[in-house]
């Protein structure tokens, strides 16, 4: 069961939130980022490309191009491989766990499970930034020595940064979920 | 969480999942759940949670005796409490009055819950039915078409029993209950190796199914390589054992001996070595992971470093290189000391236009002057030996790349003792200057230093002590800048040699403690180091219950190298740059790498 609808992130990219029920007491959520964008990568290729020429015509030193042409592609699949998010998604199994995963554009994903045990709350935070007011989900940790206190703050889908209206639909289904479990 | 019949009620399984073989990786898990035929289920209740862990299946025919027998000796063998958790039903053709027999298996072995798995060929998904020992059902109180609160989880048993989940925790140390659900898994996968010994092939009375059971596997090479490893071990020991006699020798342990060995970087390096031989060559089989690793990152890399120095040998021998290195040495120090002198005959001049005292400077200046002439004798006299010293220490590099650097370390150190020295004295002087200078201001202010205090305190002087005290103050004065110069001249060259052998020191310590054995582990083993799990939800029917495959998420490289980086005898800046630039000014010799194992400076 999936469901589409128009959301935002917080810079005004439009973002989409797919929801999966798996059962009863396991969803999934999957927060896709825009795509790279071709203008972009275009626009920061020529302008490398027009500055490493200029300076070629001055020097007259053949490496000044191939070292331009080997920086661009360098920081090219350096981007798609660790700064690219190409989707988030939160997988929130009743009395099993939470499963965060973040997977970049290049495929590589990176996957963070939290046991349920660990587990304090799933509550939406608001957070002041410079002049405005950002709002994230985020994830309490328990202390082991300590359960009534908070350890840590894990925040979830940082890279997408939905806003207010999709972190709730989020947020309602995991307190459903949490709430039967416990 | 409440263990009654209650809808609340959860009970995870974990099912056998099999070798996934490296063809089928892409086809996942129910491939390889085809083959068990139906039987017993072995497993172990996870003590705290509601859920099991299925380890093997045990198939028809088989007598109850003999599976109680069994299990209890693999029992006490591995210290899990494995016990027999359901059956697994998979009908085929013609076994159709099967689900009826197992039911009545339940009375034969007396459990507190028994678990019936079963799955009907041309269907993906279990079924899963939990009976209490009262014969209830748990699922009469669910609804027909509602999910059961059970949930199914796939794994692979190799890597999972492989594997090491970090951060690793000593068996025995912590109680099972408060040991996370996932550590417990792993550790009884881990224990439970003795079960997967029984493979298919074998004739005993039991026919189990898991991972290994198409037929043990091992490595001849593997397998020899161990059995011949003892003895070497214990030759490698006996030889060890003879360096330390050698090095408790008394002569060795008069106190100018030990100075001098605990500044050259040789001897600590060798010191070091020999410590870490004791770890690896011990024929002591390493009893947890930690040790393992540490073991095998030793051994790789001396292995590394013995076969750089190899290289560097075969390099610096290819073509004599090292004779025409001896050739340039003593022309180079010559250079040197010949651009030394010019130095002097700079600063004994007016150096960049100051106006020096000509009477200090030319004291000073003579005196450096005479050093640096004994120095160049010295050489010169030691000229014709160089070349053959050169040639035999380069042959020590065979013992590794660090010894090399270690030895040219300490060449560099004696070669530039005459900086050092111009170093020691330049900054007594300049520091008896400062001490003084302090000193006889607060007198000018008629201020005192007082020790028992430690602070400044007015004091009465005579005048006779005043008067004194002032001529002596101008004549330090306007002696500052003389002094001052050759110190910071001085002290510029120390730096610099300082810096050379900072960098040197920073590339041993990096060979010393970089965990090759781990790094190489991570990269082509992931799976056995895992930093935790990773799940997948696997497609279903509707009213099966939750299936998922648990995979290993392996350790972060940069986790790897914090965890298992060798401890070494780390060089670090002993003073931050603050204290720096202070004991520079005020004139203190400046030591700036210390090494843990210094006791003084």
């Amino acid at each position: 069961m999936a469901e589409e609808e128009e959301f935002t992130d917080i810079n005004g990219n439009s973002i989409s939130l797919d929801c999966q029920t798996h059962s009863a007491f396991c969803r999934e959520f999957t927060v896709t980022s825009p795509k790279l964008s071709l203008r972009k990568v275009m626009v920061c290729t020529c302008f490398i490309w027009l500055f490493a020429y200029a300076v070629f015509f001055f020097t007259e030193n053949t490496t000044v191009l191939s070292s331009a042409i080997i920086l661009t592609l360098a920081g090219m699949m350096i981007h798609i491989h660790f700064v690219k998010v190409d989707h988030e998604t939160l997988l929130i199994i009743g009395s099993l766990g939470v499963q965060l995963s973040s997977s970049y554009a290049s495929g590589r994903e990176s996957t963070i499970f939290i046991e349920m045990s660990k587990l304090k709350d799933i509550v939406i935070n608001e957070a002041v930034y410079m002049h405005s007011i950002i709002y994230y989900l985020c994830i309490l940790i328990k202390d082991p020595a300590d359960p009534e206190t908070v350890a840590s703050v894990v925040p979830l889908f940082q890279s997408s940064k939905p806003r207010l209206n999709c972190l709730v639909h989020v947020y309602r289904s995991c307190q459903e979920i949490l709430a039967q479990t416990s | 969480m409440p263990a009654l019949v209650n809808a609340h009620r959860r009970v995870n399984l974990l099912v056998v999942g099999y070798r996934i073989r490296a063809t089928s990786q892409k086809s996942l898990p129910f491939k390889c759940c085809n083959t068990a035929d139906s039987g017993l289920l072995v497993g172990r209740w996870i003590p705290g949670h509601n859920s099991a862990v299925v380890l093997a299946v045990i198939h028809y025919p088989f007598i109850p005796g003999q599976v109680k027998k069994y299990l209890s000796e693999l029992q006490s063998q591995t210290q899990v409490d494995l016990t027999v958790l359901g059956s697994w039903s998979m009908p085929k053709e013609g076994q159709e009055g099967m689900d009826s027999f197992l039911k009545d298996l339940s009375t034969i072995f007396p459990q507190k819950c028994w678990l019936q798995l079963s799955r009907e060929i041309g269907k993906r998904g279990f079924t899963c039915q939990v009976v209490q020992n009262n014969g209830r059902l748990l699922q009469e109180r669910e609804q027909k078409n509602g999910d059961d609160k059970i949930i199914l989880i796939h794994y692979d048993q190799r890597k999972v029993m492989l594997s090491q989940l970090h951060p690793v925790q000593d068996v025995g140390q912590k109680s099972d209950v408060e040991a996370s659900e996932l550590r417990l898994v792993f550790q009884t996968v881990a224990q439970s190796q003795p079960l997967f010994f029984l493979d298919k092939y074998d004739d005993g009375p039991l026919k189990l199914s898991h991972w290994q059971s198409e037929g043990r596997e091992a490595s001849i090479i593997a397998e020899l390589l161990k059995q011949a490893s003892v003895p070497v071990c214990i030759f490698l020991t006996w030889l060890l054992s003879l360096w330390h006699w050698l090095c408790s020798f008394r002569i060795l342990h008069l106190p100018p001996v030990l100075f001098i060995s605990s500044k050259l970087s040789t001897c600590v390096q060798s010191v070091y070595r020999a410590v870490h031989f004791r770890t690896v060559f011990s024929p002591k089989k390493a009893a947890t992971h930690v040790e393992f690793m540490r073991k095998a990152n030793i051994f790789v890399s001396f292995l590394v470093d013995i076969a750089l120095g190899l290289l560097l040998i075969s390099w610096l021998y290819r073509e004599n290189r090292i004779s025409k290195l001896a050739d340039t040495l003593v022309p180079v120090a010559d250079r040197v000391a010949k651009e030394l002198q010019e130095l002097l005959e700079w600063l004994m001049g007016a150096p960049a236009g100051l106006k020096m005292n000509r009477a200090l400077d030319q004291v000073l200046g003579r005196f450096f002057l005479y050093h640096i002439h004994l120095w160049i004798s010295y050489i010169h006299l030691m000229s014709p030996f160089i070349e053959r010293i050169l040639w035999y220490v380069g042959l020590s590099a065979c013992l590794g790349l660090t010894f090399a650097l270690s030895v040219l370390s300490d060449i560099v150190a004696l070669l530039t003792f005459h900086i050092y020295c111009f170093y020691v004295y330049g900054a007594r002087l300049y520091c008896l200057t400062i001490y003084g200078l302090s000193s006889l201001w607060r007198l000018f202010r008629g201020k005192k230093w007082n020790v028992l205090r430690q602070r400044v305190d007015s004091c009465s002087y005579d005048l006779d002590q005043l008067f004194i005290g002032t001529l002596l103050f101008t004549i330090l004065l306007f002696l500052l800048p003389t002094t001052a110069l050759y110190y910071l001249v001085f002290t510029l060259l120390r730096l610099v040699v300082v810096l050379f052998q900072g960098v040197i020191h920073l590339s041993v310590d990096f060979i010393n403690s970089f965990p090759l054995f781990a790094i190489g582990l991570r990269i082509c083993r992931p799976y056995r180091l895992a930093e935790g799990v990773k799940f997948n939800v696997l497609c279903q029917e509707p009213g099966t219950p939750l299936h998922l495959m648990m995979e290993i998420n392996p350790l972060k490289c940069s986790s790897v190298l914090q965890c298992y980086r060798t401890p070494t005898y780390s060089c670090y800046p002993k003073d931050s740059w603050a204290g720096l630039c202070k004991k520079l000014f005020v004139g203190e010799l400046i030591y700036p790498w210390k090494q843990k194992t210094d006791k003084t400076d």
